[in-house]
C-alpha cells in the first residue's frame, strides 16, 4: 500500500469504490506521511488524527452500503479561518487561540455531509493577512520544494500540505490571491471561486466583499471535484447566489480548439523573477499548440489594483476585526476594571502586528476627513478595474498571467517591507477585486522552484478555467512533480 | 507626507488598540510609506463613476420571516471570557 497519500482524488475514489482500499487505509498513509514530514513542513496548526481514523471508518461503512460521493473517505486540509464544530478555528491569531467553534462552515458541512476526512487544520497567515505564512502567530510553514523558503500565503499551510503529500487536497481561503499564490509557489493547483459561488458562512471574516473558499489540490480534476461539493446557494450567506447546479467536472477532457485567450502585457510586471516569465510565456505558446487563440490584450487598470486593494481590504478588515473586543469570545485581558483598557489591551496582545497595520490603515481610510480620499475613491476605482474586465471579455473568453512575479522567496527576506510583500499579490488581487474566478496550475521551475501560470475568466466561467487548465495540464507534465522532502 | 506621531496615536484610539511607544513609531514610519503607494489613484478621473462596494452584482436579499431555531445559549457562551448565569460578564460601562 505504498504511496496511497499521493493518489489524487479521483484515483482514491476510483480504487475506494471498488474496495481495493479502505478509506481508513488511506487516511492512515496520510497520517504516516504527516509523521515522517510534518516535523520540517508544519504545515498544520492543529492535527486530529483520531477524528480522521473515526471519520475514516464511518465513510468505509457508507462506501460499503454504495453510498456516499466523490470525497468520501478522502482525506482532506481545512484552513484554519474556516470554522469546524468542535475542532480550534484560531486563524493564526493569539485572539482566537482558544477558540472552539459551535458549528461547521457551510463549505465544511458539505464536505461532512459526503462522508469526507478531516486530517486537521492548516496554517495561515494570521487572519489570512499575508502572502507567506510568516504572519502565523504559532509557527512558519515551509516550502516542501526548499525548507528555507516560504510556502506562499496566506492558505500557506493547504498548499504546502498538499504539495508534500500529506493531505489529497485541501480547502483554503482567497481574498486577494492566498490560494491561488500559494498553490503557485508550492506547485499545486489552486482555485478562487466567482464571489457568491461558494457560501461564506462559518468563514471567518477579513474582508467581506472579497473573501471567498477555495480548494488547493494535486490536480484541476480535484480542484473540480471539491469545487462541484462547496458551491451552491446558501440562504445563512445573504452574498451566495442562487444558480442551477453545475457538474464542473462535465467539461474537462475537452479541447480548446478556438479558444479565446488574453494574454494581459500589465501583469507582466517590471522586476518579475526571469524564469518565471519565461515559463509562464512557454506555456503560452503551448496553450496556442492546443489550438487556443491567443492575443494580447491590456488592462490599463492593473496598475491601480494594488491602491484599491489595499485601501479596501484593510478598511473591510478594519470594521470586521471590531468584533475582537474581549467579551463573547477570544483573548481577553483581564487585568484591569476599565472598559476602555481592558479592550485596547485585549487587541494590543491578541493581534500581531500585520493585523494591527490593516487595522490601522482601515480605521485611517474610514475615519472623517479621510474617507471620500481613500474609501470612496478606491471603490470608485474598483468600478474602473470592473470595467476594464468587462471590456477584455467581450473579446476574449479568458486571461491567462503569471500567478505571482517571484517564485518561493527565503523565510525572512520580505518581512521587514511591507509594501515589499503587498506587491507580490500585484496578479491575483484585481480578481478578488472584480469579484471573478481565478485558478493557478503549475506550468514549470525556475531555478528548481515552481511557477504557476494563473487563468481568469467572466463571473461564473469556472467551467472555463478548468476545462483550459486540464487541457495544458494533461499536455505537460508538471503537476506529477513531487518534491523531494 | 508622513503621519504625524499625533495622527498615529489618534488612529490607534479609533480602533481601540493600544501601541507601545516603538509600536508607535514603527506604525508611523509604515502606514507613511504605505499611504504613498495610494497617491496613483489620484492619476485616476473618478468623476461620475459610481462607487462598487460589492462586485457580486447582488441586490439586498429578503427572506421570509420565519421563526427558526437559534444557537443555543449554552453552545453562543461555551467561548465567553467570563460569564455569569446566562450572560456574559464585563467591565461596567457607565460611569458613576
Amino acid at each position: 500500500m505504498a504511496d496511497l497519500n499521493w493518489l489524487s482524488i479521483q484515483e482514491a475514489h476510483a480504487q475506494l469504490t471498488s474496495r481495493q482500499i479502505s478509506s481508513v487505509e488511506l487516511t492512515q498513509a496520510c497520517l504516516d506521511r504527516i509523521d515522517a514530514v510534518e516535523d520540517r513542513v508544519q504545515s498544520f496548526l492543529t492535527l486530529t488524527p483520531e477524528t480522521a481514523l473515526s471519520q475514516a471508518a464511518v465513510a468505509d461503512r457508507m462506501l460499503g452500503a454504495g453510498e456516499g460521493g466523490p470525497l468520501t473517505g478522502v482525506p482532506v486540509q481545512i484552513k484554519d479561518v474556516i470554522c469546524t464544530e468542535g475542532v480550534p478555528t484560531t486563524c493564526a491569531s493569539r485572539m482566537l487561540e482558544n477558540f472552539v467553534p459551535v458549528y461547521n462552515a457551510t463549505a465544511v458541512e458539505r464536505l461532512m455531509g459526503q462522508g469526507a476526512v478531516m486530517l486537521g487544520k492548516g496554517n495561515m497567515d494570521e487572519f489570512a493577512m499575508g502572502s507567506s505564512c510568516e504572519n502565523s502567530a504559532f509557527h512558519l510553514t515551509r516550502n516542501p520544494w526548499d525548507l528555507d523558503r516560504v510556502p506562499g500565503g496566506s492558505s500557506g499551510g493547504a498548499a504546502a500540505s498538499v504539495a508534500a503529500g500529506e493531505a489529497i487536497y485541501a480547502l483554503g481561503s482567497d481574498t486577494g490571491g492566498s490560494v491561488r499564490q500559494p498553490a503557485a509557489l508550492c506547485g499545486v493547483v489552486g482555485l478562487k471561486p466567482t464571489y457568491g459561488l461558494v457560501s461564506r458562512y462559518g468563514l471567518i471574516a477579513f474582508a467581506s466583499s472579497l473573501d471567498q473558499i477555495g480548494p488547493v489540490g494535486r490536480s484541476v480534476m480535484d480542484c473540480a471535484l471539491a469545487l462541484n461539493a462547496i458551491a451552491g446557494h446558501d440562504p445563512r450567506d445573504a452574498t451566495s447566489v442562487r444558480r442551477e447546479p453545475t457538474d464542473y467536472t462535465a467539461t474537462l477532457g475537452q479541447d480548446i480548439k478556438g479558444m479565446r485567450l488574453g494574454v494581459p502585457e500589465e501583469y507582466f510586471v517590471d522586476g518579475m523573477d526571469s524564469g518565471a516569465r519565461k515559463a509562464v510565456e512557454e506555456a503560452v505558446s503551448t496553450l496556442e499548440g492546443l489550438g487556443a487563440s491567443v492575443r494580447p490584450v491590456s488592462l490599463p487598470t492593473t496598475r491601480y489594483a494594488l491602491a484599491c486593494y489595499y485601501i479596501i481590504a484593510p478598511s473591510e478588515c478594519s470594521a470586521n476585526l471590531a468584533r475582537y473586543d474581549g467579551v463573547k469570545y477570544g483573548y481577553s485581558y483581564q487585568d484591569t476594571n476599565d472598559m476602555w483598557e481592558a479592550m485596547e489591551k485585549t487587541r494590543e496582545y491578541g493581534f500581531g502586528p500585520e493585523v494591527t497595520r490593516r487595522v490601522m490603515l482601515g480605521t485611517y481610510a474610514l475615519s472623517s476627513g479621510y474617507y471620500d480620499a481613500y474609501y470612496l475613491k478606491a471603490q470608485r476605482a474598483r468600478t474602473l478595474i470592473r470595467q476594464d474586465f468587462d471590456r477584455v471579455f467581450q473579446d476574449v473568453d479568458a486571461l491567462v498571467t503569471p500567478t505571482s512575479p517571484v517564485t518561493a522567496f527565503k523565510i525572512g527576506e520580505k518581512t521587514g517591507d511591507p509594501v515589499q510583500m503587498y506587491l507580490i499579490d500585484v496578479c491575483t488581487l484585481p480578481v478578488n477585486i472584480a469579484g471573478l474566478p481565478g485558478l493557478s496550475v503549475p506550468c514549470g521551475f525556475s531555478d528548481g522552484l515552481p511557477v504557476g501560470m494563473q487563468f481568469i475568466g467572466p463571473h461564473f466561467s469556472e467551467e472555463t478555467l478548468l476545462r483550459t487548465a486540464r487541457a495544458y495540464e494533461a499536455a505537460t507534465e508538471w503537476s506529477s512533480a513531487r518534491p523531494e522532502i | 507626507m508622513p503621519l504625524e506621531r499625533s495622527q498615529v496615536e489618534h488612529i490607534a484610539s479609533l480602533a481601540r488598540i493600544g501601541l507601545t511607544e516603538e509600536e508607535i513609531e514603527m506604525f508611523g514610519e509604515q502606514l507613511s510609506q504605505i499611504l504613498e503607494q495610494f497617491e496613483v489613484l489620484n492619476e485616476l478621473d473618478t468623476s461620475g463613476v459610481t462607487p462598487t462596494g460589492h462586485a457580486g452584482g447582488l441586490q439586498t436579499v429578503m427572506r421570509d420571516d420565519l421563526a427558526e431555531d437559534s444557537l443555543d445559549s449554552e453552545d453562543v457562551l461555551k467561548n465567553a471570557p467570563r460569564r455569569e448565569g446566562e450572560f456574559f460578564r464585563v467591565n461596567a460601562v457607565l460611569e458613576e
